[in-house]
């Protein structure tokens, strides 16, 4: 998932960077396909994606990691939003957002039993151990992409038998509510028929 | 029909298969007609239309694709929303093409798709193909009905959002179970959907900066598209034009939206426009566009793209706005309630010395181009003569419809355009083919008006089987075929890029006189000029479908052209050496 070009996405090559991609969205089948081929059609590659519940009950929330420029996003980001399912879609830079990535490690459980190195190595990258069996030993890093990257980096000489990433989840730092005010005024009926109650 | 009245409720409901709600919802939106071909999975859906036949007339087509161009073409002319039925799996799949064009297009349709029952769903059943999957990026929405009470609701969101906002084609897939099984059946037309914006509100305070612009221009130039007929705002739109004194050109579906004979329509624009529209467009200091989405065949390079003037950018789809062009200002909204806002606060004015500009560069183009593909004095016959005949004997006054390639760079640029919707061509897709059924389908949707279908041999093949429909119906459709034996726009491009390497696109055609016998139309062949008047004037006069085919010339070139990768201000008015 990382780069093509090797930088950590903060680059600015080509007038590309990372943008955070919220769109908010009724919760129905397909719209994730709905979404995605807006990218593939576009040639454009999606670095991570979550899809989650949001703060307003039956809306979801897509979170999409794109590295292009401001030009392409912001055509993809309208493109979303003019989908008939789509509530709302922002985008931000890296800036503009506090995000976070969870990344899990399994290690063979015989390298925290034999000397205090590794049990340092979890301290020190500020991760911790969710859980310990005989054979394995699962640990958990939450961060930028770059700190479990380090972590992994200093987990390999224990031999790590798994290791998996999420995509990003983001806030804004903005004080404004956008989305939230502009929901108030959509209200909550999802679609009104006429002489219907 | 075996139906209950349910009274148990306060609402009068009635328990009905989902099949015959499918009827009634479709008689509830005021369809009248439908364009079809019926197959196993969407087989209750043709069993329920047998007792809805005195509401709902349909349309037996020869091919799926020539029961949504005709749905197309009903649409484009009607203002209504055209509705297909098709089959599962190869029927659906042959609508795709239709989808996609209507989709390019903005032609609100909704096509109603039989399914495998929803049990057998991704079992690779037989006839089973993930028809929303395939159409989800060339449909405005889609949606799969896999139960019976869904069936009211989903069409009433169909129908509202494929002609709502910008319209697009809206395609619903009904598993079979569906059609089978029972509802109570109610039908409330649909008036929101929460997510769905369909026309921006008009934001007085940029239509104030679009004004202040109009006001302190001095060569300002109005680009129009198909945004003012999907509107319905012809007359805002002359009103605004006649306000401001403002020259207008017209992108190729905005053609009948002024008048051509209004003092102010300066002509069409792009890549076969006229030469005036063209350069003129690196000259102006303002372009106020309206209802357009600066398409490539429009602008040339875009880099070398009106640099030097502001630009207005008058539309309802927020994803238009600085597309391709980046504008000074965008007036979101529906081009019915902005422009009558927009001509309130510009003055008015007259152009004269800005407009005569236009008319010199006309004059060059009417020796160089248009005198000799009117009036020519070569032995062949060329497209351009037909197109003049027409305008004499119509006055302009019949829909006409083509197919793609150079003769519809032609019809285009010469018939004589006098009414609203009365030009249905496939833009955006180029779709060969389109002509045969989109003709057909217009006729159906005003049968008062001439409908004239202009095809060249090529196109007419793609969809030929569509003269058994037209002889079914005996829509008195009159179809010209410009036949110059080759695909003619190819060709064309053979000559003047590719070093005249005639890559197959000659074409050994058959006896399209006998053909179209053979389907039961009267047809006649023209060879020479002097017979050319006469033979017009029969087919117009002629009560039912009539064939004309016309001999023309094989190396008739469409010019002006902006060729591709140049600038608007590069365009030539013949081949370079």
């Amino acid at each position: 998932m990382a780069s093509e070009n090797g930088n950590n996405g903060n680059g600015n090559e080509n007038g590309k960077q990372n943008y955070t991609i919220s769109a908010f969205s009724e919760n129905h089948i397909g719209l994730l396909n709905r979404i995605t081929i807006i990218f593939t059609r576009r040639h454009i590659n999606i670095e991570s994606l979550t899809v989650s519940v949001s703060a307003i009950k039956g809306i979801h929330k897509f979170t999409i990691v794109v590295n292009d420029t401001r030009e392409k996003v912001e055509q993809v980001v309208s493109q979303i939003e003019k989908l008939v399912e789509v509530l709302k879609a922002f985008y931000h830079t890296d800036d503009e957002v506090i995000y976070q990535e969870i990344a899990l490690f399994k290690v063979p459980t015989k390298a925290l039993i034999e000397g205090d190195e590794l049990e340092a190595t979890i301290r020190k990258h500020n991760a911790r151990i969710l859980e310990v069996r005989p054979e394995y030993t699962v640990i958990e890093k939450t961060g930028y992409k770059e700190e479990y990257l380090e972590l992994f980096e200093a987990l390999k000489k224990y031999k790590v038998l798994q290791f998996t990433s999420s995509g990003r989840v983001a806030v804004t730092r903005s004080g404004k509510e956008l989305f939230s005010n502009y929901l108030q005024e959509a209200g909550e009926v999802t679609v009104v028929y006429e002489g219907k109650d | 029909m075996k139906e209950k009245t349910n009274t148990t409720k306060q609402k009068k409901t009635i328990r009905i298969t989902g099949a015959d709600a499918v009827m009634r919802s479709l008689a509830s939106e005021g369809v009248t007609t439908i364009f079809g071909y019926p197959g196993g999975a969407i087989m209750p859906i043709y069993d329920a239309l047998m007792d809805h036949t005195d509401k709902i007339r349909h349309i037996l087509t020869r091919h799926e694709q020539g029961a949504i161009h005709a749905a197309q073409g009903y649409a484009r002319v009607s203002g209504k929303v055209g509705v297909v039925l098709a089959t599962s799996g190869p029927g659906a799949t042959n609508l795709i093409t239709g989808v996609a064009d209507a989709m390019i297009d903005s032609t609100p349709l909704v096509c109603i798709t039989g399914q495998v029952a929803a049990p057998l769903l991704g079992s690779d059943a037989f006839q089973e193909t993930d028809v929303i999957g395939i159409s989800m990026p060339v449909t405005k929405w889609n949606y799969l009905i896999t139960k019976p009470a869904e069936i009211p609701e989903i069409i009433a969101q169909a129908f509202y959002i494929a002609r709502s906002g910008r319209p697009g084609p809206v395609l619903i897939d009904i598993a079979k179970n569906a059609q089978f099984g029972e509802l109570d059946f109610e039908y409330h037309k649909c008036i929101k959907v929460r997510s769905y914006v369909p026309k921006p509100k008009p934001d007085h305070k940029k239509i104030r900066e679009a004004a202040d612009l109009i006001n302190q221009a001095k060569k300002p130039y109005i680009l129009f598209g198909q945004g003012i007929i999907l509107g319905n705002a012809e007359d805002e739109f002359r009103a605004f034009v006649e306000k401001s004194g403002i020259p207008a050109a017209w992108t190729i579906l905005g053609a009948s939206a002024l008048s051509k004979q209004h003092p102010l329509n300066v002509g069409m624009l792009g890549m076969h426009g006229n030469y005036s529209t063209n350069i003129k467009t690196n000259e102006c200091d303002l372009l106020i566009a309206i209802g357009m989405r600066f398409d490539d065949r429009v602008t040339g390079d875009l880099k070398r793209y009106a640099n030097q003037a502001r630009k207005i950018h008058l539309e309802i789809d927020p994803a238009e706005i600085n597309k391709n062009i980046r504008v000074d200002v965008s007036v979101l909204g529906d081009v019915k309630e902005t422009l009558p806002l927009l001509t309130r606060l510009i003055e008015k004015r007259s152009h004269n010395a800005w407009i005569e500009g236009f008319r010199k560069a006309d004059k060059i183009e009417y020796d160089k181009v248009i005198s000799k593909d009117l009036h020519p004095t070569k032995e062949g016959l060329t497209m351009g003569e037909v197109i003049r005949i027409l305008n004499e004997k119509t006055k302009g006054d019949a829909i006409i419809v083509t197919d793609v390639g150079q003769h519809q760079m032609v019809t285009s640029r010469y018939f004589a355009f006098t009414n609203k919707r009365s030009f249905v061509t496939s833009g955006g897709l180029g779709t060969m083919g389109f002509g045969l059924p989109a003709a057909h389908g217009a006729k159906i949707g005003a049968p008062e008006k001439e409908v004239i279908l202009i095809v060249g041999d090529g196109g007419l093949q793609m969809t030929i089987q569509e003269l058994g429909t037209i002889n079914q119906t005996q829509a008195a459709v009159k179809i010209v075929l410009m036949n110059n034996k080759y695909l003619g726009m190819v060709r064309q491009w053979q000559q003047l890029f590719f070093g005249r390497r005639y890559s197959e696109t000659y074409l050994l055609n058959p006896d399209f006189i006998k053909v179209a016998e053979g389907f039961g139309i009267k047809g006649k062949k023209v060879l020479h000029r002097p017979e050319l008047e006469n033979a017009v004037q029969d087919m117009l006069d002629f009560n039912g479908p009539y064939f004309l085919e016309v001999n023309i010339e094989k190396e008739d070139n469409v010019f002006p052209m902006v060729p591709t990768g140049a600038s608007v201000s590069e365009v030539i008015l013949e081949p370079q050496k």
